[in-house]
């Protein structure tokens, strides 16, 4: 489904991705470990199509096709989703609006019509019900004045909504107290199926008690230096990131 | 196929019974402003001799005034004298025969707008038989206006029919020598609304849906004069979504309201001209004076507006608060693109005790348009107990646009409860790039963002034309980012 292959990107001068490569098959749960600044969450933007990060070699294939030719609404249509690690506020335009054009978008590519205004409430509310998110934060604005735990939460229910087939989650856990945690872990296991494929961008392993990864990745200085099962995120919590480093330069 | 030709026919002759569309078939008055000009419009219009006497004094105070330079507007100087002050309709002949004859573009505009098929050959200038439909809509709402003791006819007619109300009323809320365009205003007036509501009624409808469909070209000195009586209530909405052709590149207008005691006006107005190209050429000049007396007590006006035309917009909708307990209120979107500017606010002047007054103003600039909102708020000695809340909101797209603000106070009273709010932000590319990774295109996050940004004041305009504001802002914003 994803192919990426020896990625290298950069923001200004400085270069991030020195080589990355990457294979993500459907169904599968990858996590993204690493120390800060590693670029996990290059990563993340580069898959999106953020304008800032210039790809300046390597090659990113998604569904067959050449994803850095797509402008980022492309990819999202395609279904790439990502979750934002601070998701910005858009004050005066509300969730329900901003999740209705979304998936319209989404549907008007797909050739549908645009979703019936009562499905449409009647989805959402289901969704957030799982979320254990109040149905008011349908009519306010887009993260405006939400807490991280909200934040994060509002992520995850875009995304169930959306239904994307590739979908990365950037440190989505940061933040958040142990009853958000483990409402977010619930939203993203509840959307685990044999057509989806999910990348999780984490520091830390605790996300993972909660969501069980098939492949765990260590990134470093924007590489993939280690990769394995779940066992490793386990052994990188337990001996430090050093620890990897020093194995892959040994 | 007859009921169509003799419908036709009583419509042929309505356009001369009614004022709406003047009769005068003769060409254009050359252009220059003298005496014999202003003689020549009012003897043109058959007005009484007060009337014309009127004009002439307000021509001799325009000859000694001069024109403001305090705006933050920069244009070429108006050659006053190169302007023709008359200039009769365009004749059936010279205008479009139908939908298809009239410029691709501009239909493309009204589709996006959502005007409705049936106003469209209107706007776009068709000859009259081809815009039948909307004509005899117009004739039935005329019916139930009447059957409410309601008038609302041309400025021209209500001259010669009902001379005691105009004269009553003309000029006591903006006076001739106001300023300089509203003398100007005052002596050339071309043509424009009137509106009576009597004691205790309320105008059966929105005189908006009534006046879209039948305003012909008024001119560029349009004048209107709205009066509600006791206890009575109207909401009156003034100009188009759609993008209006005129020639006319100087536009200064007057509009008058008064709300005798417990009445309430409430004018909207959506302003759509001709802005120029993306280099500013050729685009409208729109100097207008606007202003409501709340002169009873208890009385209520409410202006709102949408500015999103003219390359160049002087205006400022106020409020005398004489009345007491009466309530002034100014919802505001102004969006300037390309290289328009706008000069635009409010002025709620309080008189009478507990008076209040509200401002909502959300001014959006993109390319390298200026814009700028100027209020004040004056609250004098004898104004116990006023209160004011001001928000005046901008939003900038772009990084080659411009937006000031000028609060002006005068607080003479100290009793009085005064409230100023001011913010500056603009469209991050986090915000773009966040609306487009879940699939929504650069231009549909723009319009959302600002749609959600303007929402306090859309949700003052009726109903139907809130929609067709939200659009026509995602129109005036093509192309402003990217």
């Amino acid at each position: 489904m994803l192919e990426i292959n020896n990625l290298k990107s950069r923001i200004g001068d400085t270069e991030i991705l020195r080589g990355l490569s990457l294979s993500v098959n459907p169904g599968e749960v990858h996590a993204i470990m690493g120390p800060n600044g590693s670029g996990k969450s290059t990563l993340a933007q580069v898959v999106a199509g953020h304008q800032d990060y210039e790809v300046t070699g390597g090659s990113v294939t998604y569904k067959g096709q050449d994803l850095l030719e797509l402008e980022p609404e492309e990819r999202a249509r395609e279904g790439i989703f990502l979750g934002f690690q601070y998701p910005v506020e858009i004050p005066g335009v509300n969730n329900a609006y901003l999740l209705k054009a979304a998936l319209n978008a989404k549907r008007k590519h797909a050739g549908l019509d645009e979703i019936d205004a009562f499905e449409f409430l009647k989805t959402a509310r289901e969704k957030m019900a799982t979320l254990d998110m109040d149905p008011k934060f349908l009519n306010r604005g887009v993260n405006e004045g939400f807490s991280g735990g909200e934040k994060k939460r509002n992520e995850i229910l875009q995304m169930a909504m959306l239904e994307p087939e590739l979908a990365i989650l950037d440190e989505t856990d940061s933040g958040l107290d142990i009853d958000a945690l483990k409402a977010v872990a619930n939203g993203v296991n509840s959307l685990r199926n044999p057509d989806r494929a999910i990348v999780l961008v984490t520091h830390y392993q605790r996300l993972l008690d909660y969501i069980e990864p098939d492949f765990v990745h260590v990134l470093s200085e924007g590489q993939i230096i280690k990769s394995g099962d779940k066992s490793l995120a386990l052994e990188l919590e337990e001996k430090g990131y050093d620890w990897v480093r020093e194995a892959a330069s040994a | 196929m007859a009921t169509e030709s003799e419908n036709l026919e009583s419509l042929v002759n309505r356009r001369y019974e009614h004022g709406f569309v003047t009769e005068i078939e003769t060409e254009t008055l050359p252009p220059g402003l003298n005496e014999g000009v202003v003689r020549a419009i009012s003897a043109r219009k058959n007005e009484p001799e007060w009337l014309l006497e009127w004009r002439l004094q307000a021509y001799r105070q325009w000859l000694e005034m001069e024109e403001p330079e305090w705006a933050h507007l920069h244009y070429p100087k108006i050659e006053y004298d190169e302007i023709s002050y008359f200039s009769a309709p365009k004749s059936d002949d010279d205008r479009p025969k139908s939908l298809d004859e009239v410029d691709p573009k501009l239909l493309e505009t009204y589709d996006k707008l959502g005007i409705p098929l049936h106003e469209r050959a209107r706007l776009a200038g068709v000859a009259v038989d081809a815009v039948f439909d909307s004509v005899s809509v117009a004739t039935t709402f005329k019916e139930k206006l009447s059957d409410a003791g309601v008038i609302f006819c041309s400025f021209s007619e209500a001259v010669i029919e009902h001379p005691e109300l105009v004269r009553k009323y003309l000029g006591t809320v903006v006076p001739r020598r106001d300023n300089y365009f509203a003398a100007l205003n005052s002596a050339v007036f071309s043509d424009g609304s009137f509106v009576y509501i009597p004691k205790g009624v309320r105008c059966p409808m929105e005189l908006s849906t009534y006046f879209r469909i039948n305003a012909a070209n008024t001119g560029q000195f349009e004048r209107t004069l709205i009066i509600a009586e006791e206890g009575s209530h109207v909401s009156y909405l003034e100009g188009c979504t759609a993008p209006m052709r005129d020639e006319n590149q100087l536009h200064a207008a007057i509009v008058e309201l008064i709300a005798l005691d417990d009445a309430e006006i409430k004018y909207s107005t959506v302003q759509n001209w001709y802005p120029g190209d993306e280099n500013g050429v050729g685009g409208i000049y729109n100097f207008v004076t606007k202003r409501g007396d709340c002169r009873g007590a208890n009385s209520k006006i409410s202006w709102t507006q949408v500015e999103t035309g003219s390359a160049i917009t002087w205006k400022y909708p106020s409020c005398l608060l004489r009345g007491a307990n009466s309530v002034g209120e100014f919802y505001s979107v102004a969006v300037t693109n390309n290289m328009q500017q706008a000069d635009t606010g409010t002025k709620m002047i309080h008189i009478g005790p507990n008076t209040r007054s509200t401002i909502v103003s959300k001014g959006i600039s993109a390319g390298k348009a200026q814009q700028s909102y100027r209020g004040l708020v004056r609250v004098m000695p004898q104004a116990h107990g006023a209160r004011n809340h001001t928000q005046c909101d901008s939003l900038l797209i772009g990084k080659d646009c411009g937006a000031h603000t000028f609060p002006y106070m005068e607080i003479k009273n100290p009793s009085a409860k005064i409230e100023h709010e001011a913010t500056t932000s603009k469209i991050s590319a986090n915000q773009l790039f966040y609306c487009r990774q879940r699939g929504i295109s650069e231009e549909d996050a723009v319009n959302m963002i600002v749609n959600g940004f303007c929402k306090e004041v859309f949700k003052e305009l009726p109903m139907e034309f809130a929609v067709e504001a939200q659009a026509l802002l995602n129109v005036s914003l093509e192309g402003a980012v990217g």
